[in-house]
């Protein structure tokens, strides 16, 4: 149980479109990897295809494997909802629910069985205090999730998605949505993840990326081009598409 | 720059003196529509205050309203619609919950649970069900319904001497037609209201390690609420107001509401009656329609406090 994540020959395709082909590549355990690339390229879909959210995507087909800690999240007897407690999820649009604070927090902990108050009490506040959020809230744990600020709220996403103690978290672009101070609010709290949990991020910004990520993997027309270590990729990228996306030449729209 | 606009203003070109006119003609024309719209509601109002006040001066409000005895053709006329009010309320109440339930939960698989194929043939048949006339309705609840309600009434009661029985034309024939004729609506706007809920929430929570169930119960119809409220509005209008179906299968005697009486609602009172009454009797059927209208006009103004207070909780 450490959160290291492989993919082998990984193929999804949305009905008739190849939309991920044939990606191989490993994200270490408590490292900060991005996935980078132009639009519709395959990097949210591959993201998803890590704790199976693409499964509810009607007439999706794929073949390769995924492995967390060395098991294939896709054998026929995997229990998705124990897959997702492991692998979280905090998405590009600030998506509290429409209770109090507390509540969204307690929401995932509620759901796999945790019922002792005292206990729900501790992994709020675990959970907003690792998401830099407890400072802001601590006075209002009752009060409508819905009045927070678009920052906050994503913060209370990120808490919510920790309150369930899981070993990797997943990041949809999840700043695109914020204001720039939300923006490095949510980096810091990046970088201060990654001493205990595995993250992989997808971002449109590569400065962000340059920020945070440790690994970084570059996507194109569902391919992956190349990926390894983020000063690397960034700054002595092997392949030329690379290079031509990262100095934002125009020869990819050719 | 100012003097050009100043100057513009004095001589127009024909054209746009024409979209001038056409401008405040058009204007104009919506003004009245919506003026005529609120007037009819006005005038309505008004003529069911002016036609059902007299008899209840004559009556008495309180022994209008909390009478329980209606003989209007009586030697010694009474004229007490309190059991007809009640019935109209449990009538309602009872299949205004169960449709709003049952509609929610049907709108909640239909959405969630259904493959694609099952949840067009669904819509499509409450669409067509919502559009039935009522008097279909009404046939179909008297000929199945009546019967089956009967033989249960038969079975339950058997051997007593105290009770009338009704052969299944009952306050629960009725209410069970009127929860039929109110799913379908309710079912429609169930669904019209989970699928506003936004997609990040329903993915939120699967991604938690919630199952479909579960975010079914916790997040989509939390967050739904305020539109399940509306349908529930919408079904209390169509209940209360109901009398064609409700009349074939009620068995249209005065009595308090309990399920296996026959009963009359405010509605089939003033339907089976109009067609002989005459003088205070006659105008006590007015005092009837005033009594359902602000009911129904107090009913409407609360559940619709409640979608606004809703509404207000959720984007506070």
């Amino acid at each position: 149980m450490s959160g290291r994540l492989t993919a082998e020959n990984f193929h999804l395709w949305y009905g008739e479109n190849h939309a991920l082909k044939g990606i191989s590549l490993t994200v270490p355990e408590r490292e900060v990897f991005a996935l980078i690339g132009p639009s519709g390229c395959g990097k949210s879909t591959f993201l998803r295809s890590l704790n199976r959210m693409t499964d509810l995507v009607e007439g999706v087909k794929r073949k390769g494997r995924i492995l967390l800690d060395g098991q294939d999240i896709y054998l026929p007897g995997i229990d998705v909802t124990r897959l997702r407690k492991r692998v979280g999820m905090v998405f590009q649009k600030p998506s509290p629910f429409p209770m109090s604070i507390y509540d969204n927090v307690a929401y995932g902990p509620r759901i796999h069985g945790v019922k002792a108050r005292s206990q729900l009490d501790g992994l709020v506040e675990a959970s907003l205090r690792a998401a830099a959020l407890w400072g802001e809230v601590s006075d209002r744990l009752k009060k409508p999730a819905l009045g927070l600020s678009g920052g906050q709220q994503q913060r209370l996403c990120i808490a919510r998605a920790l309150a369930v103690q899981p070993e990797v978290l997943l990041m949809d672009e999840p700043t695109s949505a914020l204001d720039p101070l939300s923006t490095g609010k949510i980096e810091e709290l990046i970088l201060s993840l990654r001493s205990r949990y595995t993250v992989v991020i997808v971002t449109h910004n590569l400065g962000q990326a340059v920020k945070v990520s440790d690994q970084a993997a570059f996507f194109l027309d569902g391919t992956l081009v190349e990926w390894g270590p983020a000063p690397e990729l960034f700054g002595m990228p092997k392949d030329r598409r690379t290079e031509d996306y990262i100095t934002g030449r125009r020869s990819l729209d050719g | 720059m100012v003097k050009n606009i100043l100057r513009s203003r004095g001589n127009l070109s024909r054209a746009e003196r024409s979209r001038k006119f056409w401008d405040s003609f058009m204007y104009w024309c919506f003004s009245l529509c919506g003026l005529s719209a609120i007037a009819a509601v006005c005038g309505i109002a008004a003529y069911m205050v002016l036609a059902g006040t007299p008899a209840i001066n004559e009556i008495g409000l309180f022994h209008f309203l909390l009478g329980s005895r209606w003989e209007p053709t009586a030697p010694q006329p009474a004229f007490g619609v309190l059991p007809m009010i009640l019935t109209s309320v449990a009538g309602t109440a009872l299949s205004v919950l169960a449709s709003v339930l049952v509609g929610t939960l049907t709108a909640v698989f239909l959405e969630e649970l259904a493959p694609n194929r099952l949840r067009q043939a669904a819509q499509a048949t409450a669409a067509l069900m919502a559009g039935l006339p009522s008097v279909v309705y009404g046939l179909v609840g008297a000929t199945l319904l009546v019967p089956l309600v009967g033989k249960a009434e038969n079975a339950l009661f058997r051997g007593s001497s105290s009770h009338i029985f009704t052969g299944g034309a009952n306050l629960l024939s009725a209410s069970i037609l009127l929860t039929v004729m109110i799913l379908p609506t309710a079912i429609q706007v169930g669904g019209i209201s989970l699928r506003a809920v936004p997609r990040e929430l329903r993915e939120a929570s699967l991604a938690l390690g919630a199952d479909r169930t579960e975010t079914a119960f916790k997040v989509l119809i939390p967050a739904a609420r305020p539109g399940i409220v509306t349908g529930a509005v919408l079904g209390t209008g169509r209940a209360m107001g109901e009398a064609m179906a409700v009349m074939m299968v009620s068995g249209n005697a005065v009595n308090f509401p309990l399920p296996f009486h026959s009963v009359r609602f405010l509605t089939t009172g003033i339907v089976t009656e109009m067609g002989y009454s005459s003088g205070l009797h006659r105008k006590a059927l007015f005092s009837i329609g005033l009594a359902l209208f602000v009911w129904i006009l107090a009913t409407d103004l609360i559940l619709e406090a409640l979608v606004q207070r809703e509404g207000g909780g959720q984007s506070a």
